[in-house]
């Protein structure tokens, strides 16, 4: 056989179950470190955002009445299909500016934690929950629930690992997220969500985009139908737009500085809890 | 009837609609006049609540809502009417007492309209008497699809005979009658027959107001208009929840009829959650940020 044309992936962005491309219809020409390749990213758009926080709020009723147990099952499923889908990520990593090395440790990494989180699925409700002391003939229980619909903005410095922190602790405990990718790392969070796509995680729950952060972190913090934002980065002007948005309507910020996400202690049960709702129940005993 | 024989034998070119509605639809409507045409909106909606579990409680809330949209913007204009079930006609009447809001009722039958005309005309009676200022009829699909047009037409003259000064608006269900040149036939059939309005659906079938549907009605409008000189309105209903769809219409009305039916005497929407979809986005333009429905009324 003669030597065919290259083809070539086009990266576009993972709203509501399907891969549209932005419907602004502008494009960011990435390239990577070594000058090899040149890819087209979609430079998203608030109305790309706005779309996905439609699906995402639509998805978001049916999500968090899943069991528990179930969302777990979902959660290792993305871990099973990452890892069959390991030598895609490697070139894509290397391609990002990872060595080798640092690509197989980011992989082995990001699996980890998947794996970690659906086992937390079903547990995290039970240690975090609890009978309250009344002095009144009530039984007083204090429970989570999921906070709704989240925004996040991606770390920029780690791609693959970093979309998996963000996202595994958010989906885990029946929220649902709209993500913006690293703006310099754009590839593998796309890939992501092609293994997302295909480990039956209902269409909406994740929704992934790609873009400037400048010109969306205004709207994923203004949001009026965003109940949390999350932020990874270290922009002392970016966290006090985030923060003073939040009060808009009282939506939660959660504020990650400059953490290194391979750092062990960037998993627990403690990031689950930070989209998290308390919520206490009041009931008569004795009658 | 004869003097407009010629209409009625005029077909529609069903490529050459959908063509026409994707152009109309292809319109950007932005800022200013984003904002003008969401105002027109609003004070052409019928607020509609047409449920057999409707409550008095549930009209009044309704009504309510109609004279108190969004209290955080007090120019917004009211809505145009109110349309409910014969049986609740006083009641919304009392409650928009002094709101210059009209109140809509659904009469013959609605929505299957399946009743002897004695009985039909009794209902419009009744309903006029309680004091409503429009009626919303239902034309018999049934004797319409057999090719019974006169028996239609003679039926709608009758009811307007009974409305006397009261606004008719004639329903033709749309959904039910299968082919556009049907759709056309039937708006001809109601304007020559005394309706105020034609409205596309009761909100019962599917499907309800189409574009494609809404566009053969408007030029049947249209065509009436110039032959006649006499303006008849329009209400697309059932199945307008967005505010984008709805200024997508009103560009359709503009393009179909000018300026002069850009107006609730002449253009209503019949809707129930609307209203909310409008108000959202009113306040998108103002604020500059995405709302959520948490902060807007149920119904």
């Amino acid at each position: 056989m003669g030597k065919r044309i290259n083809v070539q992936k086009t990266y576009k962005l993972y709203i509501d179950g399907k891969f549209p491309r932005t419907e602004s219809g502008r494009y960011i020409k990435w390239q990577d470190p070594k000058e090899t390749t040149l890819v087209n990213v979609c430079r998203g758009s608030r109305k790309d955002f706005r779309n996905a926080v439609v699906a995402a709020r639509k998805a978001a009723s049916g999500w968090s009445c899943r069991t528990a147990y179930n969302r777990g099952q979902i959660l290792y499923r993305i871990g099973e299909i990452l890892e069959g889908r390991r030598e895609q990520f490697m070139t894509e990593l290397t391609l990002q500016g990872s060595t080798k090395k640092q690509a197989e440790k980011e992989i082995d990494q990001a699996i980890e934690r998947l794996i970690y989180y659906a086992g937390w699925a079903d547990k995290y409700v039970q240690v975090f929950s609890r009978v309250n002391p009344v002095a009144m003939p009530y039984f007083n229980f204090s429970f989570l629930e999921s906070v709704g619909v989240v925004a996040a903005i991606a770390p920029d410095d780690i791609s693959l690992l970093g979309s998996v922190s963000v996202l595994a602790p958010i989906i885990v405990g029946g929220n649902t997220a709209i993500m913006l990718a690293s703006e310099s790392r754009p590839l593998c969070a796309i890939t992501f969500a092609e293994v997302i796509h295909t480990s039956d995680v209902p269409a909406g729950v994740v929704n992934i985009l790609t873009g400037q952060r400048s010109e969306l972190l205004d709207h994923f913090s203004s949001h009026m139908d965003v109940n949390a934002v999350v932020y990874c980065g270290n922009d002392p002007e970016e966290i006090e737009l985030v923060q003073s948005n939040s009060a808009l309507n009282v939506k939660r910020p959660v504020i990650y500085r400059g953490q290194n996400w391979s750092d062990k202690k960037m998993q627990g049960p403690y990031h689950i809890l930070e989209t998290q709702e308390t919520k206490t129940t009041w009931h008569p005993v004795g009658v | 009837m004869l003097a407009n024989k010629s209409m009625f034998s005029q077909t529609v070119d069903q490529v050459n609609v959908q063509e026409r509605v994707a152009r109309l639809f292809s319109r950007s409507i932005k800022k200013e006049s984003k904002v003008a045409a969401l105002n027109n909106i609003l004070s052409m909606i019928d607020l509609t609540t047409l449920e057999g579990k409707d409550s008095p409680g549930k009209v009044r809330q309704l009504c309510y809502k109609a004279a108190h949209l969004h209290n955080q913007f007090p120019d917004l204009p009211k809505v145009a009417a109110v349309c409910v079930f014969p049986p609740m006609v006083p009641v919304a009447k009392k409650a928009l007492r002094r709101t210059g809001i009209k109140v809509a009722s659904v009469a013959t039958a609605f929505p299957s309209g399946m009743s002897t005309l004695a009985a039909k005309l009794e209902e419009v009676k009744a309903v006029v008497g309680a004091g409503a200022d429009e009626v919303d009829m239902v034309i018999s699909r049934g004797a319409f699809l057999r090719g019974e047009y006169d028996r239609v037409g003679e039926e709608i003259a009758k009811v307007k005979e009974t409305c006397c000064e009261v606004h008719l608006k004639v329903i033709l269900e749309t959904g039910e009658l299968v082919t556009l040149d049907n759709v056309r036939i039937a708006s001809i059939l109601a304007m020559n027959s005394g309706a105020d309005f034609i409205k596309t659906s009761t909100g019962k079938v599917f499907p309800a107001a189409t574009p494609p549907v809404v566009l053969i009605m408007l030029e049947a409008i249209r065509d009436f208009y110039l032959q006649t000189g006499k303006k008849i309105g329009m209400k697309p209903a059932g199945g307008i929840s967005k505010a984008k769809l709805a200024v997508q219409y009103l560009v359709m009305v503009r393009e179909t009829l000018g300026q002069d039916w850009l107006c609730s005497e002449l253009f209503r929407f019949g809707a129930s959650s609307l209203a909310n979809d409008v108000l959202m986005q009113i306040t998108k333009q103002f604020t500059g940020v995405y709302q959520s429905t948490n902060y807007f009324s149920l119904d």
